[in-house]
């Protein structure tokens, strides 16, 4: 059997729930074969993997994958994923969430769950614009660009969702687009298998409402920017911010070791055994 | 804290907020997420000392609606959950307690009721979220309300607030108020053993043969956890058997009439009425919370003085007891429903009683508790 067609009958609920609901040429079907091979790079067993999204196109991920699926809230994804892994640990948790849905309605879930390093994977489809919806502005259009709430062009500035990450303090970060599809199995099996909060920044395109609004063609051309714009880190480290001016970073962008949320949970548990055992003065 | 070491069966001074941790923790419930509000906010200190001690967890979470989401993460994964709030939280919480009922996932709310509306009167009591609690999230979905008015309560109603999560599949709203959950009184907290509990349903199919959101009998399909080696998909979207995503109004109808038969045909299990003095009373107080406890005291003291007073005293809300409201309105020259808020409970009354028997009310919304004398004043004119 051909690897592809393995990979689709082991992972995909391919007898029941297709066709999709994305358009032609769209980044998440990419992401979903990325996410698949991933999976199975790390040969966790199906029935420990739980995969949590949040509202919008990517969201529609969590009902296409043969794991634990849960569809969320818009932007409260994290926030069942952390209640999931707490409740259990043994599970392995990744969390699917778009720009908008991570990084404006989700925004305090983001960072605090970076902050509380709980072991989870979170994977950002950055598009630029709220898809599903007809094209609005989100927090990562960039400025100057259309939308269908910013026919005059959009007056705010765009996070960069990995660095905020990073700031934020999780364990590991990486950015990817989903023209190195084969850099993003790497990156996505890297953040699955990484002890700690990690986040995968992946650069999607929406040829439908964003690249045909602002002129940048279909997805091939999109694409090609992808491919033109993209420039892995180890190269970035040596060029000016001048020459930097317009590309994105891939690869993995911060690996750090960091105390563990379930971990340092496991501590207080152990006190609060002793103290409670040692009587009420305790 | 000293409660901690004592053993169960003992008499113990408590507030209601620590006796609804005893009763949460008595019930099965091992998670906690939460978020500081007044005067809600010793449930999540007594749970936070407690939990990890029996292994479970506590987690302070960003805000409320975070709080909500881990809650159902936690019971999605096998874990008895709960949270805690008070009425900015408790608005908060709606759109993912509406995710709750929808996904019928078992979980326990607790709202301590203050002054509102907006950030109100955060120390003062009221019960002004009475319909909140049962329309509060957007769209038609059935939901369990339980008020408590005693320390007792507070540690009882609380195991049956998770049992009937548990036996339901839907998130219970444990409604306290201000004075009943800072309220320090005595509370005999009863051996482990001696306490009911009611854990959920799940398959022992072979995980082939699971239909996560089957019709049965009872209306609650069996709940498999995260884990299980049941993988199936759990989405707020309206959803086929299967748990998938539907817009076929066949599918979409059998869902929702589902849903609320299954609340509906148990209205016996659920709905639960105090009542005192009823059998040869000729007036009636509907009360419910801190307002039930000057309500007992308010008909004791009218029966001395020759009036035959009675008193309902109303354990669920929601869905509300009409089977035994009705007959008993039908029997009364007048009832009067008092109550810290603008008539919330009373409209209920008014649309159950379909203008038969006078109803009176009795509303006080300046943060502080209808006293027996109030209530003794009213009964004397009805």
């Amino acid at each position: 059997m051909a690897e592809v067609t393995r990979l689709v009958h082991k992972y995909l609920r391919h007898d029941k729930k297709f066709p999709h609901v994305w358009c032609p040429g769209c980044g998440n079907g990419i992401l979903l074969g990325s996410l698949i091979r991933a999976i199975d790079r790390t040969g966790f067993d199906k029935d420990q993997i739980v995969v949590v999204s949040g509202i919008g196109c990517s969201g529609r991920i969590s009902v296409y994958v043969d794991f634990n699926t849960l569809h969320t809230t818009h932007g409260r994804a994290l926030t069942f994923a952390t209640g999931i892994k707490l409740a259990n640990p043994r599970l392995q948790v990744i969390v699917i969430m778009g720009d908008g849905d991570a990084t404006a309605i989700g925004g305090n879930h983001f960072i605090h769950a970076a902050r509380r390093n709980i072991n989870l994977t979170a994977i950002v489809v950055n598009n630029n614009i709220y898809g599903m919806t007809g094209g609005q502005y989100s927090p990562t259009t960039p400025y100057g660009a259309l939308a269908a709430t910013a026919l005059y062009g959009n007056v705010e500035h765009a996070f960069s969702i990995a660095e905020l990450a990073v700031m934020a303090g999780a364990s590991q970060v990486s950015r990817c687009t989903v023209y190195h599809a084969t850099l993003l199995d790497e990156l996505i099996e890297k953040a699955i298998l990484k002890r700690g909060f990690s986040v995968v920044e992946v650069i999607s395109h929406c040829h439908t409402q964003y690249g045909r609004r602002n002129r940048l063609g279909g997805a091939v051309e999109m694409l090609q920017w992808q491919r033109d714009s993209a420039v892995r880190v180890e190269k970035a480290a040596g060029m000016s911010p001048e020459e930097l001016e317009g590309k994105i970073t891939i690869g993995v962008l911060c690996d750090r070791e960091l105390p563990i949320y379930t971990q340092e949970y496991r501590k207080v548990r152990e006190k609060a055994r002793a103290m409670t055992a040692a009587g009420p003065q305790g | 804290m000293n409660a901690i070491k004592t053993p169960p069966g003992r008499p113990l001074l408590l507030q209601g907020n620590e006796a609804i941790v005893e009763g949460a923790l008595a019930a099965g419930c091992r998670f906690f997420a939460g978020y500081p509000i007044t005067p809600a906010t010793e449930i999540s200190e007594v749970m936070s000392y407690r939990l990890p001690a029996v292994d479970g967890t506590f987690i302070q979470m960003e805000d409320e609606i975070a709080a909500m989401g881990a809650v159902i993460g936690a019971s999605l994964a096998g874990v008895k959950s709960m949270t805690a709030t008070s009425g900015p939280g408790f608005s908060l919480m709606q759109e993912n307690l509406g995710f709750a009922c929808a996904t019928e996932v078992p979980c326990v709310i607790v709202n301590v009721m203050r002054g509102g509306p907006s950030t109100g009167l955060p120390t003062n009591v009221s019960q002004g979220d009475v319909m909140q609690a049962r329309w509060g999230t957007h769209g038609d979905h059935p939901i369990i309300v339980l008020a408590v008015s005693t320390t007792q309560d507070c540690f009882g109603i609380t195991v049956r607030a998770f049992n009937l999560a548990e036996k339901y599949r839907t998130p219970v709203i444990l409604l306290a108020d201000e004075v009943v959950a800072h309220t320090r009184e005595k509370i005999y907290l009863p051996h482990p053993e001696e306490v009911e509990v009611v854990d959920r349903i799940r398959p022992n199919m072979p995980p082939d043969w699971y239909i996560p959101f089957e019709e049965n009998s009872r209306g609650v399909p069996p709940m498999s956890s995260f884990g299980d080696g049941y993988r199936y998909h759990v989405t707020g979207l309206i959803h086929d058997v299967r748990g998938f995503p539907t817009q076929r109004p066949d599918e979409i109808t059998a869902f929702m009439n589902r849903i609320f038969r299954k609340i509906n045909q148990h209205f016996f299990d659920i709905q639960m009425v105090s009542q005192e003095e009823t059998e040869d009373a000729e007036v009636l107080v509907i009360a419910y919370g801190s307002v039930s406890r000057s309500a007992h005291r308010a008909i004791r003291e009218a029966r001395r003085q020759g009036v035959k007073a009675g008193l309902a005293r109303l354990v669920t809300l929601w869905p509300f007891p009409r089977q035994t409201i009705e007959p008993l309105l039908r029997r009364m020259r007048a009832v009067l429903v008092p109550e810290l808020n603008m008539g919330q409970m009373a409209r209920e009354v008014k649309r159950i009683n379909q203008g038969i028997t006078r109803i009176e009310t009795l509303n006080r919304i300046d943060g502080g508790l209808i006293t027996p004398d109030e209530i003794l004043r009213r009964i004397m004119k009805l």
